[in-house]
């Protein structure tokens, strides 16, 4: 077919052959001049390293908490803005959305700046209620919660968007009829709109799980990982791995760990929140 | 029976229309929270913006000062004069523009094929298409580039390209575009003898502007704010391209934060203009979702 010709040969060349080769990879012990079969040693090593284990918790909780913070916020503006008129829509949700047009990069350098140890926003703000200077990003304590908070304070604007539009074509007549019959807003929700919207909450819980399961940016700009890998995530550890230490069979083992543990993830959101829904 | 007249305004801003209007006072505290929150998004914005118009010996002052007292352009004209910059704005504009009109064309001709040509093959293909749309691309970074240096590319504009114009994503979306088309719309211009090219030429791409604007704009911004893949690709200076730069910059000068926010703000500009150009796109939800990344 001469349609699909130009994307199939990319897909091939781009996509199916390093996913081949990641999994060839993943068995082999790659040096500059030659490889060897080393059967499952990399999987071996990638479940022994301590700091993969560190790094996949850093990650699960980052992931966990962004993505329930992230998802609540987005809901309650979405759920606050339906019954407001289109200005004031279209005001806030160009307000929420201006931060997801700007690079991920852009966002870290401002918050990087606004965490700043000595100079930054956030001490200064702090300050005024007698608090002292905190080192948000060289703290072990607060750097990962540093980062957590910057991703839900400024995320969320295409999934307002996506769960506004969810909302606006709930039918009125099954909100008169909850009327009616005498429910009351937290009933509604419940019972008339959360139904109704399942089919994007499932959306977003998925893509926004896997998407930030790969968070790189934010730490290779902020924290480089540290301090003492308290932000080190799956990503970031195979980017080190591959690209600082040339480990590359290595980094594929630890790639397909990623990728398993994502598509497993994906798997599981579909089962128990894909019920009755259509995909 | 009396018509019950509708306010034309609501000095609360509520949709006179809604079964469910909060009360007056209600309005209110939705407004209050709905402000907090915003400022909350904003703010950073504005701090990078009031940051770059402030002189780099009053960024190093505690408090700073929320409101620059003596705004100047300098941090931008050093900006500007940085080695490369002007070379890294460039290298993005290649890099988003190319990939975005070759996507556009190829994924809207795929997505064509999976939508009106049933042939052998076609419904496994789709769902190959929606396995890899999950498949992260990180995963697969390590491997592409070992391809992209096995092919030569490293540190070529070629090598920055190729690799990002797979887009199962991309497919997915025309696809579910061009599905909308009635089939008889076609079925008739083939019976007077239209070739499958010409179809899709003149009847189905002019029908699907609106999905090619979409996917379009949304292609650019996410190549132009891309990092990880240009991050790895690129060697020399005059190859990185913004985003890298932006890092690039700070690395070299760690301590002139009007200097870093003056770059974020350049890099900002082109995106930020697109999106208020074209803002219903951004805000319809088209429900297929907005990838970043």
């Amino acid at each position: 077919m001469a349609f699909v010709a130009p994307q199939t040969v990319l897909f091939l060349l781009f996509f199916l052959a390093p996913v081949a080769i990641a999994f060839a990879l993943a068995f082999m012990d790659v040096r500059p001049n030659r490889m060897t079969f080393i059967g499952l040693r990399n999987f071996q090593r990638v479940l022994n390293d301590p700091l993969f284990g560190k790094a996949l918790v850093n990650t699960g909780i980052f992931t966990g908490v962004v993505v329930f913070f992230w998802l609540a916020k987005a809901l309650l503006i979405a759920y606050l803005l339906d019954p407001m008129n289109r200005t004031l829509q279209t005001f806030f949700k160009s307000a929420f959305y201006l931060p997801a047009v700007t690079s991920s990069i852009i966002i870290s350098l401002v918050w990087a700046w606004i965490y700043h140890p000595t100079f930054g926003l956030l001490n200064a703000f702090t300050s005024t209620f007698g608090a002292k200077p905190v080192a948000w990003l060289g703290n072990t304590d607060t750097a990962l919660p540093a980062l957590m908070a910057m991703q839900v304070i400024m995320g969320g604007g295409s999934s307002i968007v996506l769960l506004s539009a969810a909302l606006a074509r709930i039918p009125r007549d099954l909100y008169e009829v909850a009327v009616i019959d005498g429910a009351k807003r937290p009933t509604i929700f419940m019972r008339v709109i959360l139904p109704l919207i399942r089919p994007t909450l499932l959306y977003l819980v998925v893509t926004g799980t896997v998407n930030t399961f790969q968070v790189f940016e934010s730490v290779y700009v902020m924290t480089q990982g540290g301090p003492q890998f308290a932000t080190t995530t799956v990503v970031y550890r195979i980017y080190q791995e591959a690209f600082q230490r040339f480990n590359l069979g290595l980094a594929s083992a630890q790639a397909i760990v990623l990728f398993l543990l994502t598509f497993v993830m994906a798997a599981i959101q579909f089962r128990f929140l894909g019920q009755n829904v259509e995909y | 029976m009396v018509v019950p007249s509708r306010p034309r305004f609501d000095p609360f801003f509520r949709d006179p229309e809604h079964p469910v209007k909060p009360s007056a006072p209600g309005a209110v505290v939705i407004l209050v929270i709905l402000i907090v929150l915003s400022l909350a998004a904003v703010a950073p914005l504005y701090w990078m913006f009031a940051t770059s118009l402030t002189p780099s010996a009053l960024t190093v002052k505690f408090p700073p000062e929320l409101v620059p007292s003596a705004p100047t352009l300098r941090n931008y004209q050093e900006v500007l004069a940085q080695p490369n910059f002007l070379r890294w704005v460039l290298n993005s504009l290649v890099q988003a523009v190319s990939v975005t009109l070759v996507t556009v064309a190829t994924a809207s001709m795929a997505g064509y094929a999976l939508a009106k040509l049933p042939f052998r093959g076609s419904k496994s293909l789709f769902w190959l298409l929606i396995l890899s749309m999950m498949l992260p691309f990180e995963a697969i970074l390590v491997p592409l580039f070992l391809v992209v240096t096995r092919l030569g590319l490293v540190d070529t504009y070629l090598g920055l390209i190729l690799p990002l114009l797979v887009s199962p994503f991309s497919i997915f979306l025309m696809k579910q575009f061009i599905g909308t088309l009635p089939t008889e719309l076609l079925d008739a211009a083939r019976v007077d003898g239209a070739s499958e090219p010409r179809v899709f030429w003149d009847i189905v791409l002019p029908l699907v502007r609106p999905g090619l604007a979409f996917l379009g704009i949304i292609t650019f911004v996410a190549q132009w704010n891309s990092f990880v893949w240009p991050l790895v690709v690129t060697r020399s200076s005059s190859m990185r391209t913004l985003q890298v730069g932006l890092v690039l910059i700070r690395e070299q000068e760690p301590l002139f934060y009007g200097l870093h926010m003056a770059a974020a703000v350049l890099a900002a500009i082109p995106v930020v203009v697109i999106f208020f150009a074209f803002q219903k796109y951004f805000l319809r939800g088209v429900t297929v979702g907005a990838l970043k990344g």
